[in-house]
C-alpha cells in the first residue's frame, strides 16, 4: 500500500457496528505538523481574552490527538481505525478557583466565547470555595520544543505491513496448534501545544506503540480452556519497538525484550506454553517465594506503589471513584515510615526514554524530572501538581499533571514511578538457584487491590514452580495475596541494573468524568520472602 | 447544533445519502450535550459542559468495508466524508463475515427522553450538589462526590431503506462521605431519565448513615458466609456477567457459557430457580432504545428464565453459520426480584454480612467466571436479624454464576448504577449463602 493510501484511512471495520467517531483531519496533512506560528497566534488569543474577563492565571493547550488501531483474529482482520481529534482546551484561575472550557472550533470568536465561559465558571465555583487555589512558582520558558527520540513514525509505516506482521503472527499459533489468536497493534501520537500566562510556549510531539496477542488453546476431551497473553510491553517508542535487536534481549529460563520485542519469537513460544498450561498443576495453597519478573511485577508497583503516592488521592479529592490512601501525610512527616526493605528505591521518573510518561514538560507546562518517592524503604516524597506542591513545602511542582484531551481538565496523574534496580551484581540465575519453595511468574493477569491500597491480588499469564533450586514446571490457578507494606518489606533481592525493564499500560484510569493515561513502571527482577498465594480454581 | 430533532436529522442524513455511490452506504449522526461538577472535601474541584455532534459513513463494495467520519456539516465536507469512506472501503480487505444492510424496520418510539433532564442548568446542578454537601457537613462528614447529566441522540440511515432515530437524557450521581477520623466512609450511587426522581440530600443521608455506622469497624475470619447484597454490589458483580451473554464464545468453547463436550449452555439449569434475568427496552423503570444500529427492533429477550439459560445473543454473522435466528444483545438488563424490603431481608438473616458497596472488581478465571474484589463503604455483621456491628472490608474470590445458584431470597428491585461503568440496570438486594471472603483488608 502507497503511503498516500494509509493517509486516506480513516477506519475500516470489517465488524458490525461503527468505529468510535472522530474528527477527521484533511488526509493531506495528516503527518504535517501544524503551523506553531498559528499555534500561538491561537493561544495568545485565548490567553488575551481570559485575563480580559478576569482570569488571575490562564493557560491553553492546544492537542491534536492521533490513534490508530489495527486488530486481527485468526485469518482475518477484524477491525482497523484511525482516530484523530483537535480542539483547544482553556483554563483559568478566577477569584481563585479553577475554571476549565474547551472547544474544537478554533475561530477567533469561538475561543473569545470559551475563554469567557472557563472564567464563568471559575467564578461561580469559586463562591462555594474552602480554599483558593495557590499555585507554585514557575517561570516562563518561552518558545520551547520536545520530541520523542523515535526512530520510526508508526504512523507512518503502511498499514499492509502492521496488518501482514499481526497475521503472520497469527499464522504461527494456528500452524502451532492453537485453536483461537487475536493479535493487535495500538499506536498513539499526541502533538501538544502549551501557552500560559507565565510566558511558556511549549510545543510537544509524543509516541506510544502497544503490540499484543492473545493465544487461546482449548482441551476438547474436557472442555478447559487456557489462553496466554504476549509479553510485549506498552512504549513510549515508535513501530522500532517491533525491529528485534539481539543486543536488547536477555537469556532467561527463555528469551526476554527489553526496548525491542520479537513478536513472531513470542508468539511461537507462547503457543507451545498455553498447551502446557493446559496440563499444568495446580497450585497448591501456602506460603511461597516469589521471584517477580518485570512483566509482572510492574503491575504490582502500579496499583501498590503508584496510586498511593499521588497526592490527590492521599488529600481525598478521589475518595468517590480511586479511592484515597493509607500513605497518608502523617506517615510522610514521620520521616520514618518504613514502607518496605532497605533495598526498596522508588523514583518518579519522567524522563525514562522509551518509557511512556517521558514528556519534556507536563500539561501545566512544568519542566519534568526525577525525585525520589521511597528511600531506603522509606517513604520521603508524593506525585504532585503547581496547585499541590505547597501542601508538601515544595518550591516547584513536580510535573505530574496530564490530561487525555484537550478536552479534558487536566490534573494529577502518575508518572514512571520505577523500582530502582539493585546495587550489587545479581543475575535472575541465582535467585532461583538461592529459593528452595518458590514461584516465578511472568506477565499480567489479574489485578485487584482496596481503594486505600492496602489488600491486593495478583496473578500471571506464567507460574513456574521453583523446588531446591530447580525449575520444575508451570503451575496453574496461583495468584498472590498480600498487604502492600509487608509485601514491600519482604522484598529481599532485586537483580542488578542487567535485567531492568520496563513494563506498562496505555490506559490507567481515574478522575470523574473519566480520563485514561499511560504510564510506564521500570524495575528489575525481585524476589519477595513467603508471600501468601491461593488456588482460583473453581467448578460450574 | 448538538441536537437535532428527528425532522432535521432525517433531512441530514437522505442529503449525505445522496452523495455516495457505493454498493451499500450507511450514514449516522450522534450528539451529546452535558454537564458535570465534581467535589470533594466539601468544596467543589472541577466543572465543566461538552458539546459534540458527529457524522460517520460506512461504505460498503463487496465485502469490503469503512468508515470514515467528520464533525463539520458544510456541503464541502459532507462530500468529502462519504468520498472518503468510499475511498477507504475500495482499499479494505475483504471481511469473509460481512453480512448485508437490513432494510426499513418498524420499531416503536422509546421512553429515554425526559425534557426536564434535558433543561438541566450549570445553576441546577451546582444546587444539587449544594444539598449534598449540606448533609454532609451537618453530619460533620467530608463528601467527595459526581453529578453528570447527558442529552444524547442518535440517528442511522442506510441506503437499503433503514432509518432509526432515538434521544436520551440521563442524570447520574455518587458521592462517598467520609469522617474526619478517616475511620468510616459511606456510599450511595443514583441514575435517571427523569432528573425529578434525584434525590441528592437523601442519597447523601443514606450515605451519611453508613460513614457514622461503619465507624471503628471490628475484623472477622475471612471464610464462606451469608451475605446481603445491596443492589449496588450485586450491580456491579453481575455486571462482569451479563457481559458473556454470548453464543459465539461460548459455542468456541471459551467462555462460562460454554458447554463440557461442546456447544453452549442453553437449555441447561445454570442457576437458583428464583433467577430470571432479561432485557426489556419499554420496561417504565429503565426505558433503552428500541432498536440497534444493525437494524434491528429490540424487545424483550430472557436470558436466565427460572435459572435456566434461555437466550443467548447471536451476531448476524454467527446465526447464520448456526442455523439460528440473530438475537442482538440489548443494553438494559433486569433481573426479576421479590417483595421483601432490606429491613426484611436483614430481619430474615441468622448471621450473615451486609454488603453496602463492591469495588475493583476483576476476573481471575473466564471458565469459571471466577471474579475478585473487595467490600467497601459499610460492611456490617448481622446476627438474629439485627445488624450487630461493622466489619472490616475483605476480598472476595466469588463466581456471580456460583453465586445465582446459592440465592437464598430476593428483595425488591432498584434502580441501581454501576460503579465502574455508570451503566443503569434495575437489580434486587440478594440475599446468597456460602459467598467467599479470602481475606482482610485495611482499607476504610
Amino acid at each position: 500500500m502507497k503511503r498516500r493510501d494509509f493517509l486516506y484511512l480513516g477506519g475500516i471495520t470489517a465488524g458490525a457496528g461503527l468505529l468510535k467517531p472522530a474528527r477527521l483531519f484533511a488526509a493531506e496533512e495528516f503527518l504535517m505538523p501544524a503551523d506553531l506560528a498559528l499555534k500561538k497566534r491561537l493561544a495568545d488569543l485565548a490567553l488575551n481574552a481570559a485575563t480580559s474577563k478576569g482570569a488571575t492565571y490562564a493557560d491553553v493547550r492546544i492537542g491534536r490527538y492521533l490513534s490508530q488501531s489495527v486488530n486481527t483474529r485468526e485469518k482475518r482482520v477484524q477491525n482497523i481505525s484511525n482516530t484523530e481529534t483537535n480542539g483547544m482546551g482553556i483554563r483559568v484561575i478566577a477569584n481563585g478557583s479553577w475554571g476549565f472550557a474547551s472547544t474544537d472550533d478554533l475561530t477567533t470568536d469561538a475561543i473569545a466565547r470559551t475563554a469567557d465561559l472557563a472564567v464563568q465558571i471559575a467564578k461561580f465555583n469559586a463562591k462555594l470555595l474552602e480554599e483558593q487555589v495557590q499555585l507554585a512558582p514557575q517561570k516562563g520558558y518561552g518558545n520551547v520544543s520536545w520530541k520523542a527520540p523515535i526512530l520510526k513514525n508508526a504512523f507512518e509505516v503502511s498499514l499492509k505491513e502492521k496488518v501482514d506482521l499481526l497475521l503472520h503472527v497469527n499464522d504461527i499459533a494456528l500452524q502451532n496448534g492453537a485453536n483461537f489468536i487475536n493479535s493487535s497493534i495500538s499506536c498513539v501520537n499526541e502533538q501538544k501545544y502549551f501557552a500560559s500566562t507565565e510566558g511558556s510556549y511549549i510545543d510537544q510531539d509524543v509516541h506510544r506503540i502497544w503490540p499484543t496477542f492473545t493465544v487461546t488453546k482449548i482441551d476438547a476431551a474436557s472442555g478447559k480452556f487456557q489462553t496466554r497473553n504476549a509479553l510485549s510491553a506498552p512504549m513510549g517508542m515508535g513501530y522500532e519497538y517491533l525491529i528485534p535487536d539481539k543486543k536488547e534481549e536477555l537469556d532467561g529460563i527463555f528469551t526476554l525484550y527489553k526496548k525491542r520485542y520479537d513478536i513472531l519469537e513470542d508468539v511461537r513460544l507462547a503457543t507451545k506454553q498455553v498447551s502446557e498450561k493446559l496440563s499444568a498443576k495446580p497450585v497448591e495453597p501456602g506460603k511461597y517465594d516469589l521471584i517477580l519478573d518485570p512483566s509482572n511485577l510492574f503491575l504490582t508497583i502500579h496499583e501498590s506503589v503508584g496510586h498511593p503516592t499521588e497526592l490527590d488521592r492521599v488529600l481525598g479529592y478521589e475518595a468517590n471513584y480511586a479511592g484515597t490512601s493509607f500513605l497518608t501525610l502523617d506517615k510522610w512527616k514521620s520521616g520514618n515510615f518504613k514502607f518496605g526493605s532497605d533495598l526498596v528505591n522508588f523514583v518518579g521518573d519522567k524522563t525514562q526514554v522509551g518509557s511512556l510518561g517521558a514528556v519534556g514538560y507536563d500539561d501545566e507546562g512544568v519542566q519534568c524530572g526525577k525525585w525520589d518517592i521511597i528511600k531506603d524503604g522509606v517513604l520521603v516524597n508524593y506525585q504532585a501538581t503547581r496547585d499541590q506542591a505547597h501542601i508538601l513545602g515544595l518550591k516547584a511542582s513536580q510535573g505530574c499533571s496530564y490530561a487525555d484531551s484537550w478536552k479534558s481538565f487536566q490534573f494529577q496523574r502518575m508518572p514512571n514511578v520505577s523500582l530502582q534496580p539493585g546495587k550489587s551484581a545479581l543475575k535472575v540465575a541465582d535467585m532461583i538457584k538461592n529459593t528452595e519453595k518458590g514461584i516465578y511468574m511472568f506477565g499480567r493477569n489479574s489485578y485487584s487491590i482496596d481503594q486505600q491500597r492496602y489488600n491486593f491480588q495478583f496473578s500471571a499469564q506464567l507460574a513456574f514452580e521453583i523446588k531446591n533450586g530447580q525449575i520444575v514446571g508451570l503451575l496453574k490457578d496461583a495468584a498472590y495475596q498480600a498487604n502492600t507494606q509487608e509485601f514491600w518489606n519482604s522484598c529481599v533481592a532485586i537483580a542488578d541494573e542487567s535485567d531492568y525493564r520496563y513494563g506498562g499500560t496505555f490506559s490507567d484510569g481515574k478522575g470523574q468524568p473519566g480520563q485514561v493515561s499511560a504510564v510506564s513502571h521500570g524495575c528489575a527482577t525481585s524476589k519477595f520472602k513467603g508471600v501468601n498465594v491461593i488456588n482460583t480454581g473453581r467448578k460450574l | 447544533m448538538a441536537l437535532l430533532n428527528k425532522e432535521d436529522a432525517q433531512a441530514l442524513l437522505k442529503k449525505v445519502l445522496a452523495f455516495a455511490t457505493a454498493d451499500e452506504t450507511e450514514v449516522s449522526l450522534s450528539g451529546v450535550e452535558g454537564g458535570n461538577i465534581r467535589y470533594a472535601r466539601n468544596s467543589v474541584s472541577t466543572a465543566g459542559d461538552t458539546s459534540t455532534l458527529t457524522l460517520a459513513v460506512r461504505s460498503v463494495y463487496g465485502k469490503k468495508s469503512a468508515v470514515a467520519s467528520i464533525n463539520e456539516f458544510d456541503d464541502v465536507s459532507l462530500k468529502k466524508v462519504v468520498k472518503r469512506a468510499e475511498e477507504l472501503a475500495q482499499l479494505a480487505p475483504e471481511n469473509s463475515e460481512y453480512m448485508p444492510m437490513r432494510g426499513a424496520i418498524d420499531y416503536k418510539e422509546s421512553k429515554t427522553f425526559v425534557a426536564s433532564t434535558a433543561a438541566i442548568t450549570p445553576d441546577t446542578r451546582a444546587e444539587a450538589v449544594l444539598k449534598s454537601i449540606k448533609v454532609t457537613k451537618e453530619n460533620k462528614l467530608e463528601a467527595a462526590g459526581f453529578i453528570e447529566k447527558k442529552t444524547t441522540f442518535t440517528a442511522v440511515m442506510n441506503s437499503k431503506g433503514f432509518f432509526g432515530f432515538n434521544k436520551g437524557t440521563d442524570v447520574i450521581f455518587s458521592v462517598t462521605t467520609r469522617n474526619q477520623e478517616g475511620t468510616g466512609s459511606g456510599y450511595a450511587a443514583r441514575g435517571f431519565n427523569d432528573v425529578s426522581k434525584l434525590d441528592t440530600a437523601g442519597a447523601t443521608k443514606i450515605a451519611a448513615q453508613k460513614a457514622n455506622g461503619s465507624a471503628n469497624a471490628k475484623a472477622i475470619e475471612p471464610g464462606k458466609y451469608t451475605v446481603i447484597l445491596e443492589p449496588v454490589a450485586a450491580t456491579y458483580m453481575l455486571e462482569n456477567m451479563f457481559r458473556g451473554l454470548d453464543a459465539r464464545s461460548a459455542d468456541e468453547g471459551r467462555s462460562f457459557m460454554s458447554k463440557p463436550g461442546g456447544g453452549n449452555r442453553i437449555g441447561e439449569q445454570l442457576m437458583d430457580e428464583k433467577v430470571n434475568i432479561y432485557s426489556d427496552p419499554f420496561h417504565p423503570d429503565l426505558p433503552d432504545n428500541t432498536w440497534n444500529s444493525e437494524g434491528f427492533a429490540l424487545d424483550r429477550v430472557n436470558w436466565i428464565e427460572k435459572g435456566m439459560v434461555k437466550n443467548l445473543s447471536y451476531s448476524q454473522f454467527w446465526a447464520q453459520k448456526k442455523n439460528v435466528a440473530a438475537g442482538p444483545f440489548a443494553s438494559n438488563i433486569i433481573m426479576d426480584g421479590g417483595t421483601a424490603t432490606l429491613e426484611e431481608l436483614i430481619k430474615g438473616t441468622e448471621r450473615g454480612i451486609l454488603v453496602s458497596k463492591l469495588w475493583y472488581i476483576r476476573l481471575v478465571d473466564a471458565q469459571s467466571l471466577l471474579l475478585t474484589g473487595l467490600t467497601r463503604d459499610g460492611t456490617f455483621y448481622i446476627e438474629n436479624g439485627q445488624i450487630k456491628y461493622p466489619i472490616k472490608n475483605m476480598r472476595f474470590n466469588e463466581s456471580p454464576v456460583i453465586m445465582l445458584n446459592n440465592v437464598d431470597a430476593l428483595g425488591k428491585v432498584e434502580r441501581s448504577i454501576s460503579v465502574e461503568s455508570n451503566r443503569s440496570y434495575l437489580i434486587p438486594p440478594m440475599r446468597i449463602r456460602d459467598f467467599t471472603f479470602t481475606s482482610l483488608s485495611d482499607a476504610v
